[in-house]
């Protein structure tokens, strides 16, 4: 692995053909005994934004973590920019959603970020000049610039992260893998959060795989949706895959989508899924951090 | 005061063990771990009462122990070391094998005073050279894996998908702190190793932002309470265990309290300006902090 933190790698390595980012054949991924993922295939092209979505315990975080080579596949392959799947691999950018108790440190936000640069390696956090420069450089980025001097504790859900995508982009990932970034931020900063990363999509020429309990707030950012459930996905645009049919199959109970202006709502029954989802899953995230 | 050997003695100990507990400490505050850390020095209390009864000597028995649950603390992970109950109950039986080896043992209270609670000033010279090469075995080995680990520590999930072998770093780390508390115990004893390992490290942290300043910080306050804990035992003739814990829960409630927060920050322009307004007489004499 060479110095992926200091120097811009951008058309140098790549190959001059069109190298897909992700693709997933007959994938199945067994987590205590059941199948989380069974037989899945899609294929994500070079500079797609992904809305990976679907109920509680559908996979999305299961599907992140097996791109990231961090969970045995008992089935099938995946393939990362054209290679096997490997943990490590310095072509991946990850924002995870498991965070630790990190609000409560006074650590700054430049160092919350530079932690991640050759962070794999051994010996002393000392950062090169080429270094604090790809530091500044992922700030930049995501506008986060007046974070840099800011503990963590006097930052805002938003801009802490904002500094979660920093950390991401550092070794100038060709794939970018977001799980559940809206979580806990209310409609605002989800916007900005979506909005800020179809910029860097756009910029920096990349994939994205972004999860999310609600499809609406990346309406008009997302290229494509991967609609997970039941152990099986489907994969394409708004339109084919947000319908009633699909999302029943998924779903394995009758689903209705209705469409009210630009805004689509995902029904069972009398319900809205992905509300219900959200409500659910922010209670859940409530348990664990104090409230942004 | 230095005129005396066992005070230029007890001065050496103090400071090589205050160099090795200020960034070990910074890492295990950071990390969550005091409490395990805390566990630690009592597991040594039961390897240095063993090891007097088996007729080795005690700083023998408590590396030995320290390190062994140390490794075994890393290993167990999450299952145990961040449990209390569990870190608890095993301090507690500890602390009770401790005082049933020294029951077997002749010369009682005078070991168990020192063991528990530190005396620095009775320290030997061979002993400050074993300080002196647990300390820089147990430095080298937490600068060889300080990188990972501060990322592991910040972003677990983070540095697994980018190769860092988490559960590794774990146990290398629990053996270190395991040293270095059995370092500390010597100084302070195992009661109160949270004073000189934990106490400089979360105050440090309170007053920082960078990782290299607060673990500068952190080594800093360390002497200081050494230093002027040694004095003032000089001077007062009371236990300097007692002065390194004063001087440590002083320095942490300082930093922790809310006026202490607020002199670290810049004063609001709103509450700078809206002072002119106040009548004269009302006024406050004391020149403003305005930066």
């Amino acid at each position: 692995m060479d110095d992926e933190g200091a120097r811009g790698r951008g058309q140098s390595s790549a190959p001059a053909n069109a190298v897909n980012a992700l693709e997933f054949t007959n994938v199945t991924v067994m987590l205590a005994g059941r199948a989380v993922l069974a037989n899945v295939s899609f294929v994500v092209g070079e500079h797609e934004f992904v809305g990976v979505l679907g109920p509680n315990g559908s996979g999305k975080t299961t599907l992140l973590r097996a791109t990231l080579g961090m969970l045995p596949v008992s089935h099938g392959s995946i393939r990362v920019l054209g290679a096997p799947a490997v943990r490590g691999n310095p072509s991946i950018g990850y924002m995870p959603q498991v965070r630790s108790n990190v609000d409560a440190l006074r650590l700054s936000g430049w160092d919350f970020v530079a932690v991640v640069v050759n962070g794999h390696r051994f010996g002393l956090p000392y950062l090169s000049k080429d270094g604090r420069k790809e530091v500044d450089w992922a700030l930049d980025m995501v506008g986060a610039r007046e974070l840099a001097e800011r503990p963590l504790t006097e930052t805002s859900g938003g801009e802490r992260q904002r500094l979660l995508l920093a950390q991401a982009l550092i070794g100038r990932p060709k794939l970018l893998l977001l799980d559940e970034p809206l979580i806990s931020l209310d409609p605002s900063h989800q916007r900005a959060v979506v909005q800020l990363t179809k910029a860097l999509q756009t910029e920096l020429r990349i994939s994205v795989l972004f999860s999310s309990h609600e499809l609406n707030p990346l309406l008009g950012a997302l290229d494509r949706v991967l609609y997970l459930g039941n152990g099986h996905a489907a994969l394409g645009t708004v339109d084919e895959v947000i319908t009633g049919p699909v999302l029943s199959r998924l779903y394995g109970s009758p689903i209705e989508v209705v469409r009210i202006g630009t805004r689509i709502f995902v029904m069972s029954g009398e319900h809205d899924v992905e509300r219900e989802n959200h409500r659910h899953e922010h209670e859940h995230h409530e348990h664990h951090h104090a409230p942004l | 005061m230095l005129h005396y050997d066992f005070m230029r003695t007890a001065f050496a100990a103090a400071t090589i063990v205050a160099i090795v507990a200020g960034p070990i400490g910074y890492f295990l505050v950071l990390r969550g771990q005091t409490f395990a850390g805390h566990a630690l020095a009592h597991v040594g209390f039961t390897g240095a009462t063993g090891a007097i009864l088996i007729g080795f000597s005690p700083l023998a028995g408590l590396v030995c122990l320290t390190v062994a649950a140390g490794i075994a603390m890393g290993f167990l992970g999450e299952r145990l070391a961040q449990r209390d109950v569990a870190i608890g109950i095993i301090l507690a039986l500890a602390l009770g094998l401790g005082l049933l080896f020294l029951h077997f043992f002749t010369s009682f209270a005078t070991k168990a005073t020192a063991l528990l609670f530190g005396n620095v000033l009775g320290v030997d010279i061979t002993t400050v050279w074993t300080l002196l090469v647990l300390g820089a075995v147990s430095l080298a080995a937490l600068a060889i894996i300080s990188r990972p680990l501060l990322f592991a520590s910040l972003q677990p999930e983070l540095a697994a998908a980018k190769g860092v072998p988490g559960r590794l770093l774990s146990v290398m780390f629990l053996a270190i702190v395991a040293l270095a508390t059995a370092e500390c115990a010597q100084i302070v004893g195992v009661l109160l190793v949270f004073a000189l390992m934990v106490g400089p490290a979360a105050t440090a942290q309170r007053l920082t932002k960078s990782f290299a300043g607060g673990v500068t910080v952190a080594v800093a306050l360390a002497l200081g309470y050494v230093w002027l804990g040694l004095t003032l035992a000089f001077y007062t003739d009371w236990p300097t265990s007692f002065w390194l814990s004063a001087l440590s829960a002083a320095g942490y409630f300082l930093a922790v309290l809310p006026w202490a927060h607020w002199l670290g920050q810049r004063v609001p322009i709103g509450i700078a300006t809206s002072k002119s307004a106040v009548p004269e007489g009302l006024a406050p004499t004391d020149s403003q902090p305005v930066s």
